[in-house]
């Protein structure tokens, strides 16, 4: 009795620095925005307090605000599509080498790291710009120029670059682990490449599948820095949104609002996503 | 279609990797419900040859016919044969029925079926109250019998089985070769069994191959293999055996006279052809030499010698020698009297005889 409450308060003990930390940042601030979002705007772009759902009512009313929600949500979903069907065969290739060679391609996915992000979407600007790199080359032969930026596709592949890493590293550390001599045993017991594929490998890869997608999904359907930079007006998503809001329409109420809609959103898809993604992994009843 | 049909036949086969030759030009018949293993070192080349037969790889050069059928490049899922891995490559994501019905499930087999003929297996190697587990949550023997029931589910004309006792400690071991066996008799399922244990391969197989660096050297009935060895290799690798070189003198009536380098003669029987002046060597077992002590006996391979080190070891006493010319000489003696008295029992120092019949050594290639 007296062990096992030791035993406890040591297990608190351990956690307090982080449970300290994330409530002091974390919870603080999301309860703060809660309350936020139930106020007004004052006319010095202040908060007003003032207990109301007059935001939340005119969030419902709002056509453009779903509209934006629902650009947010397709290229998200677009991006990690693309990602995932760009990784796995890459991320394949990298487990199936030798250790050393492995740890070699684990750095190069990591490279891009080193830049910082902001400029090297700025640096795709610089190629695909009405006066960029690829436009003046084409100049030369009297072509173009193309309109490559601002608009969604510039978004969804600058968007693409910058996340493959987070999708390629959790399905690289799935694949690590597969004991590859399953799929010769699936081969040997008639599977073909397929059914091996899709009985054997996909299924124990789907913790890495599902860690890479929500790490790509989420980042991505909040963005506004590369939406703002390589999409201009003409790509207008949540986070642009919520930019505007908190910055210059100095709205932090409604902006509050639009964060909780957001969130308790996420949160349902992803939800929604584990629950899939376990029911694909339990499907193998016997017959 | 090849008359009579032989359940697996190899053509010839060799397999290279870059520049290493895996598998050299081996050819071999093994029958329908045959017991037969291919026994050799690691790197012999017995899994490569193993895999081709799956299908997990295509010979570089000969055929390979699975009933009478030429495989060519026939994938593995389409090959009427299945594998026990040494690893087991269970499927961890499935139960244990789920696993041993993944076959079945790729015939198409209806539900039904499915569901009895997966109780059946798993029945046949006793694990019926544990399909629902996951294969993580048995034990390694448990295991292996899972990965036999999920192949031989498939009733496959030939199964494959790369060392797969290799992992289990020994008492098991000896428990599953006995089992292994009985199914094997009771299904009359034709098994190649892949081993680098000898013993393992004497005690269950009709027939072993003996392989060397990609080679078969022999193959034959167990007590072939280890009675009438053909090479030094063979002699070697099955078993202890106590090897004299020498020059040949005299052949007899199949009995052959070497004369050692120190001038010793010694007599065994030949087993292959020689003639005056080829050098040769006499292979004699542990177990079929005696040791005397006091008067000298009469008759041919006798030396003297002294006991060096002495072990015993329950069932039988093992005695190492020092000839004349000083090279060590294995002696084992079944302890066929009960007793304590130490007298009975050979001491280091102790001054001896050793001597065999000359049909109990074998006179091979050098």
């Amino acid at each position: 009795m007296y062990n096992a409450r030791t035993e406890q308060r040591r297990a608190w003990l351990q956690a307090s620095p982080a449970l300290i930390w994330l409530g002091f940042f974390f919870l603080a601030p999301l309860v703060l925005i809660l309350i936020y979002s139930f106020q007004g705007r004052a006319d010095d772009g202040t908060v007003l307090w003032n207990w109301s759902l007059a935001n939340y009512q005119k969030l419902f009313a709002d056509g453009s605000f779903w509209r934006t929600l629902w650009l947010s949500t397709w290229i998200a979903l677009v991006v990690t599509a693309i990602t995932l069907v760009v990784s796995y065969p890459l991320a394949f290739f990298m487990a199936t080498r030798s250790p050393k060679r492995r740890g070699l391609l684990v750095l190069a996915v990591m490279i891009p790291f080193w830049t910082n992000f902001l400029v090297r979407i700025y640096a795709w600007k610089v190629l695909l710009g009405n006066n960029g790199v690829v436009n003046r080359f084409l100049d030369q032969f009297d072509l173009g120029p193309l309109q490559m930026i601002n608009n969604p596709s510039a978004v969804i592949m600058a968007l693409i670059y910058g996340e493959l890493p987070y999708m390629i590293l959790p399905l690289y550390a799935a694949l690590e682990r597969f004991d590859w001599v399953q799929l010769e045993a699936a081969r040997d017991l008639g599977a073909g490449r397929f059914q091996t594929f899709w009985r054997v490998l996909f299924p124990q890869t789907l913790p890495g599948i599902t860690a890479g997608s929500i790490l790509v999904f989420v980042p991505t359907v909040g963005t506004f820095a590369v939406s703002d930079i390589l999409g201009g007006t003409s790509v207008n998503m949540v986070g642009n949104s919520l930019s505007l809001q908190f910055g210059s329409a100095s709205n932090w109420a409604y902006g509050s609002a639009i964060s909780m809609i957001f969130m308790l959103l996420l949160l349902g898809a992803i939800l929604l996503y584990f629950k899939a993604t376990r029911e694909v992994n339990d499907g193998e009843n016997p017959g | 279609m090849n008359t009579p049909t032989w359940a697996v036949e190899l053509d010839h086969v060799t397999k290279e990797f870059r520049g290493s030759t895996a598998v050299r030009d081996v050819s071999l018949k093994i029958a329908d419900g045959e017991f037969f293993s291919l026994l050799g070192p690691s790197g012999c080349g017995k899994t490569t040859l193993l895999r081709m037969i799956a299908g997990f790889e295509n010979p570089s050069s000969g055929d390979i016919y699975i009933e009478g059928e030429l495989m060519g490049e026939t994938p593995a899922n389409r090959r009427d044969v299945n594998t026990v891995f040494q690893s087991y490559a269970l499927f961890p994501h499935m139960s244990v029925a789920e696993n041993v019905a993944f076959g079945l499930h790729m015939k198409k087999i209806n539900k039904a079926d499915v569901a009895t003929r997966v109780k059946q297996a798993l029945d046949m190697v006793q694990l019926h109250a544990f399909g629902d587990r996951r294969p993580k949550q048995l034990s390694g023997g448990q295991q292996q019998r899972v990965a036999l029931a999920r192949a031989l589910i498939n009733e496959p004309e030939v199964l494959l089985l790369d060392e797969p006792l290799a992992a289990l400690d020994l008492k098991l071991r000896k428990e599953m070769q006995l089992e292994l066996k009985s199914i094997q008799q009771r299904l009359g399922i034709t098994f190649i069994f892949v081993t680098h244990d000898q013993e393992e391969a004497l005690t269950m197989s009709d027939r072993i191959a003996v392989m060397e660096l990609g080679k078969v050297l022999q193959v034959g009935q167990p007590t072939e293999i280890y009675e009438r060895p053909k090479t030094r290799f063979v002699a070697d690798f099955i078993g202890e055996c106590n090897f004299i070189d020498g020059t040949v003198l005299a052949v007899e009536n199949g009995a052959v006279t070497l004369e050692t380098d120190g001038g010793v003669r010694v007599v065994g029987t030949g087993m292959f052809p020689v003639a005056a002046g080829d050098h040769a060597v006499l292979a004699v077992r542990p177990e079929k030499v005696r040791l005397v002590e006091g008067q000298q006996p009469q008759g041919t391979n006798v030396f003297a010698a002294i006991v060096e080190r002495v072990a015993y070891i329950g069932s039988d006493t093992r005695i190492i020698v020092r000839l004349p010319d000083g090279s060590p000489f294995d002696v084992w003696e079944a302890n066929t009297v009960s007793t304590l008295d130490p007298n009975q029992y050979y001491t280091a120092g102790d001054p001896v005889y050793v001597t065999w019949a000359t049909q109990n050594s074998l006179i091979l290639e050098r």
